[in-house]
């Protein structure tokens, strides 16, 4: 037996060309999509009066930068989980060349950009170039 | 809704557009390596357009294909997926108080488009909600434009990844370029001694936790660091004082 939204799903999925897509796994994306709002969006999808304490509200000031190296810091010093054993690496050169950048320009200006593209001329040339 | 004339015509779009545009590069490689990798896991051209576009979180996708693939009960990919995805719901508590003016489905909204890059660049350029009407209307297109230019940037080369992945091997490691763009936003977060202890403990902490399954690691080392910060706080204030006399 058919449930009645399989139906309906192929049908939509048909009539936007997708007919490689089964409706189960369609399904499955449009809630993962469901859910990234929900985790975007967590704390101030109820209405109300109501405020972190205080400690907490002070504490998120510590957090953008600690999700930043969070997710850098193990993408350059880790291979396959674990430490490098040598600094023969392109990554770490290609960091320190873009951090180069980025306190030489001070910050200013599109200093990111410019911090992208200084790493990325020393890492390709040594990555593809030597294997580092 | 969101996207509206209050918002586009305001200076702050533009201004958060550049802003956004400036770290595009890095998005572009990363989202273009994330098409790649989504058909290298095994997932089809079709499945993969389809969740580009519906998703929207590069290393969620990611992490989601091998259960999806390996045949797990939705809830588990479900479950993957919000995991990953953990990070996003700190960001929300910071938020909270930008967005509260807004109606329910409008701040939904802007919730979806708010990824990390984002609210880096958002709770930088504001780090306080604005108390008045114009300023709260300044804040919002920032993030508006911010958060557009982000998912077209993604959408774009995300799609394109996912269409050329057979021309474009994954060991040219062009997706580096992600992860540049992540440290040049860092050494800008980077301006007090209690955010150098922050990023200091996240670092340490992420890589010690890196055998976590699912990336928990950066949710770790997100509560170490601040919890240490919280904790120092009193400390550092002093020194910095003593410092300043």
């Amino acid at each position: 037996m058919t449930a009645g939204w399989t139906v309906w799903l192929e049908d939509a999925a048909h009539w936007f060309g997708l007919q490689g897509l089964d409706p189960y796994t369609l399904l499955t994306f449009v809630l993962m999509g469901v859910l990234t709002m929900v985790a975007r969006s967590f704390f101030f999808i109820p209405e109300g009066e109501w405020t972190l304490p205080a400690w907490a509200q002070r504490g998120l000031n510590y957090a953008p930068i600690a999700a930043l190296t969070a997710v850098v810091v193990p993408e350059v010093v880790l291979t396959q989980g674990r430490f490098i054993s040598t600094l023969e690496d392109a990554r770490l050169v290609a960091m320190a060349a873009g951090a180069l950048y980025f306190f030489w320009r001070n910050g200013r200006g599109q200093a990111v950009l410019g911090t992208i593209v200084a790493g990325m001329a020393v890492y390709l040339p040594l990555h593809i170039g030597l294997g580092w | 809704m969101f996207w509206h004339a209050p918002y586009y015509r305001h200076p702050c779009f533009r201004e958060g557009a550049i802003a956004q545009l400036g770290i595009a590069p890095g998005v572009a490689a990363w989202g273009l390596m994330t098409g790649v990798a989504m058909v290298k896991l095994g997932l089809g051209v079709t499945a993969s357009v389809v969740m580009t576009l519906v998703v929207f979180a590069g290393s969620a996708q990611l992490a989601a294909i091998p259960p999806l693939l390996g045949g797990a009960p939705m809830w588990v990919v479900l479950v993957t997926a919000f995991c990953v995805n953990l990070r996003f719901v700190v960001f929300s508590a910071h938020l909270r108080r930008y967005m509260m003016h807004l109606p329910r489905w409008h701040r939904l909204t802007m919730g979806y488009l708010s990824g990390d890059l984002p609210y880096v660049l958002f709770v930088q350029r504001f780090p306080e909600p604005a108390q008045d009407e114009p300023g709260r209307l300044e804040q919002m297109a920032y993030l508006c434009a911010l958060g557009s230019t982000n998912w077209a940037t993604w959408l774009v080369f995300n799609l394109s990844g996912v269409l050329l992945a057979q021309w474009i091997p994954s060991s040219w490691g062009f997706g580096f370029a992600g992860v540049l763009a992540l440290s040049g936003l860092l050494w800008s977060l980077a301006d007090t001694r209690l955010r150098l202890i922050s990023a200091a403990a996240a670092g340490v902490a992420a890589v010690l936790a890196v055998g976590l399954p699912l990336k928990l690691n950066i949710l770790v080392a997100i509560a170490m660091a601040v919890a240490l910060c919280l904790a120092l706080e009193k400390h550092v204030d002093r020194v910095t004082e003593v410092e300043a006399l």
